[in-house]
């Protein structure tokens, strides 16, 4: 893509941008501002820079680019069936947008959720110490566009010590073609509380958009969260997506992402082990075909003593499919008796898939247990005797044998209901398979 | 037991097999009838496994010479799950691993694919879970095996108790058990051996690989066969295996002869 291309194609998505919504405040009409500063001195990444060296975003720039409008017209009934049954708080958004009429909260005793424009006031003081604290976007085009088009949002608070029972459904829905929507999410779990958040992309048809969200977690002293993402798209949508938590003493995060749609998407996981003894387990599965990219670059980064991060992710590629996977790990000087693992194990299942895997290790301090290790291949032929000479034809050995690569991940979903589709998902994807 | 007039279940002769461009087997012949148990003894590399792969359909090695009888078909023709559904049983020496596949899915799978191809009905997984729970009884296995993953993280002795239980829930007409032995202590073995006397009968046949006598006092063989360099060099009766136990193999090598009575 040439420089002039790309330089137009931020400019004319700036042209897009509406000048500050009405129910605004200074603290966010300021971040906006600066995020817009940011887009106009950056350039759209191609694959000469080392970040994006596997991904190709060029195709983006072909699509119409108008940001999303509300559309009130969606009923309930188009939509419920994506609902999950033991998930009942529930916020929904339509192509980014907040819908009152969809969304259930449950528990309102127990947390404080909600679209931002409805929680600005009431909770204008930790929203402004929190809404863009976590993501960066000086050098990240996409997150400062999502920052620069910020006006609603997924707003959740889990108060101190307060454990949230139901998981909470973070629903967005993309209806609409040719349009670019910015879904953000904040989640701030205070001291000692406990809670599961479901972050889930979907479309109601195969349209082609773009899907630019930014996710920021922020988890105090003691506080637990499970995060589990998913990011079934349509299958000619574009998703680019960053994500960043910080993790104070002692508090644990686990998340779970799951990738199976978009034409191109690119996941970027940044998790910060702020203070002493925080945990974390990162795992991911990328399920994709035909000629899907998907990217997914995560950064473990573990700044004080006693920190624990254990990281699987997967990758099963199909057709001519291109899975990326970059996980770095940083372990600072001061973050000694760190415990940190990292496997990235990726499955080929045609001659034109491909995987690129790159653990990249930084490790700073001396008194730490680090491990790591990737492979990538096809089934096992020992494997697929062994079924066989049980009775399972070959079709059968390999659809097995896929399932339970990608199985194994699905299974530490902890919501029932979820784990069953996605298992469904990957029963379809594997089953459908000929080979 | 060795009946007489009774069908033959597997008939080999001259079978020549090769690995990587390697000659391991260099023309076997074997002929076992319903009821018989068939022990193949041997030294470490003689190629017992390479055999027992070879009648399983492996597709690493191939057939260079000779031909496979399985009743009757022509074994050679058949892909793997064939000679499984048509009855043919290979419990490994090692048992492969599978992580993410539950040992019941995995088990009834085997059971529902082979059931189907006999004309019987399936078992839904409640109606198989009360059936191989039976069956785990007869070989002292914990309900638990049921719930992990196929072999993962199972004991060497763990991993050939449910070989049998597979052999017992797929009820073949010929079983090959590869060194089903090694790995076990005296209270494994006579479990596992009391399993296996269990489902042999008149109307099936085991071939037991093995190159300890130990296994032969439990499972009474009808015939003991030696193999030497891909070839089975000497055949006896179940006596034949305590004079290896006593002799060791070097005097079959040094004059090739026969013990009184039989020959290969
Ligand atoms: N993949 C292979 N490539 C080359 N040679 C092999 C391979 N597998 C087995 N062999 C050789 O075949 C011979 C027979 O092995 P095997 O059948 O396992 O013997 P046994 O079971 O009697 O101990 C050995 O010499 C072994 O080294
Ligand atoms: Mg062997």
């Amino acid at each position: 893509m040439s420089e002039a291309i790309s330089t137009s194609y931020l400019e004319c998505l700036l042209k897009s941008w509406q000048a500050k919504p009405a129910e605004s405040r200074a603290w966010l009409n300021q971040l906006r501002a600066r995020a817009i500063d940011c887009v106009s001195t950056q350039k759209l990444p191609t694959k000469r820079d080392e970040e994006w060296r596997f991904t190709d975003i060029s195709p983006l720039t072909a699509l119409p680019y108008r940001p999303s409008q509300p559309d009130s017209t969606l009923k309930i009934e188009d939509v419920q069936h994506l609902f999950l049954d033991d998930a009942k708080n529930r916020l929904v958004f339509v192509d980014g947008h907040f819908s009152q009429s969809l969304s259930a909260i449950a528990e309102p005793a127990a947390l404080i959720a909600g679209n931002l424009p409805a929680l600005l006031s009431a909770h204008a003081s930790i929203l402004e110490s929190h809404v863009g604290h976590y993501v960066p976007f000086d050098h990240n085009v996409f997150a400062a566009l999502n920052t620069a088009f910020l006006q609603d949002g997924a707003v959740v608070i889990v108060p101190k010590n307060t454990v949230v029972a139901e998981p909470v459904h973070l629903l967005f829905i993309a209806t609409q073609h040719e349009v670019t929507s910015y879904p953000r999410c904040l989640l701030i779990g205070e001291a000692g509380s406990h809670i599961t958040l479901i972050e889930d992309y979907v479309a109601l048809q195969q349209a082609a958009y773009i899907t630019n969200s930014v996710t920021e977690i922020s988890l105090a002293g003691n506080a637990h969260a499970k995060h589990i993402r998913v990011q079934r798209e349509s299958a000619k949508a574009f998703h680019l997506a960053n994500c960043a938590v910080s993790l104070a003493h002692a508090s644990n995060y686990q998340s779970v992402s799951i990738t199976l749609g978009s034409q191109i998407s690119r996941y970027n996981l940044d998790v910060r082990l702020t203070d002493e003894a925080a945990e974390c387990t990162i795992d991911g599965l990328t399920l994709i075909s035909d000629r899907q990219l998907a990217d997914t670059h995560t950064c473990i980064d573990h700044a004080k003593p006693n920190g624990t991060s254990h990281q699987q992710h997967k990758c099963i590629a199909d057709d001519a499919a291109h899975a990326v996977f970059n996980g770095k790990i940083i372990v600072r000087p001061q973050a000694q008796r760190t415990n940190s693992s990292q496997s990235s194990r990726n499955l080929l299942l045609s001659k034109t898939a491909q995987v690129d895997t790159k653990p990249q290790l930084e490790i700073f301090a001396d008194d730490v247990k680090c491990s790591h290790g990737a492979t990538v291949g096809q089934l096992d032929q020992e494997e697929i005797f062994y079924l066989r000479s049980r009775g399972l034809s070959e079709t059968a050995a390999r659809n097995l044998l896929t399932y339970a690569f990608g199985a194994e991940i699905i299974s530490r979903i902890p919501v029932s209901s979820l784990r069953q589709q996605l298992e469904q998902a990957v029963l379809d994807q594997t089953q459908s398979n000929p080979s | 037991m060795i009946i007489a007039n009774s069908p033959t279940i597997l008939s080999v002769q001259g079978l020549r097999a090769s690995i990587n461009g390697t000659e391991i087997l260099k023309g076997i012949d074997l002929t076992v009838r319903s009821g018989e148990i068939h022990a193949i003894m041997g030294l470490n590399g003689s190629g017992k496994s390479t055999f027992a792969k070879v009648l399983a359909g492996h597709s690493a090695y191939e057939v260079t010479g000779g031909s496979i009888q399985f009743e009757d078909k022509n074994l050679l023709e058949l892909p793997p799950e064939e000679r499984a559904r048509a009855g043919l049983f290979l419990a490994f020496q090692y048992p492969i691993e599978i992580p993410g596949v539950a040992n019941t899915q995995f088990l009834r799978l085997a059971y529902n694919t082979v059931q189907t191809q006999r004309g019987k009905e399936e078992l839904d997984p409640l109606e198989f879970d009360d059936f191989v729970r039976e069956k785990m009884k007869l070989l002292e296995m914990k309900p638990d095996f049921l719930d992990r993953s196929v072999n993962e993280g199972f004991s060497g002795g763990e991993k050939k108790r449910n070989e049998i239980l597979q052999m017992a829930l797929l009820e073949p007409r010929l079983s090959i058990l590869d060194e089903t032995d090694s790995g076990l202590d005296i209270d494994a073995l006579k479990i596992v051996a009391n399993g296996v006397n269990r489902i042999t009968n008149k109307d099936n046949a085991t071939i037991l690989v093995t190159h300890y006598q130990r296994l032969l006092d439990y499972i009474v063989p009808d015939f003991v066969h030696v193999m030497q360099a891909g070839r089975i060099v000497m055949t006896g009766g179940k006596e034949l295996a305590l004079e290896l136990e006593t002799r060791g193999y070097d005097w079959i090598t040094a004059n090739k002869q026969p013990a009184a009575g039989v020959s290969a």
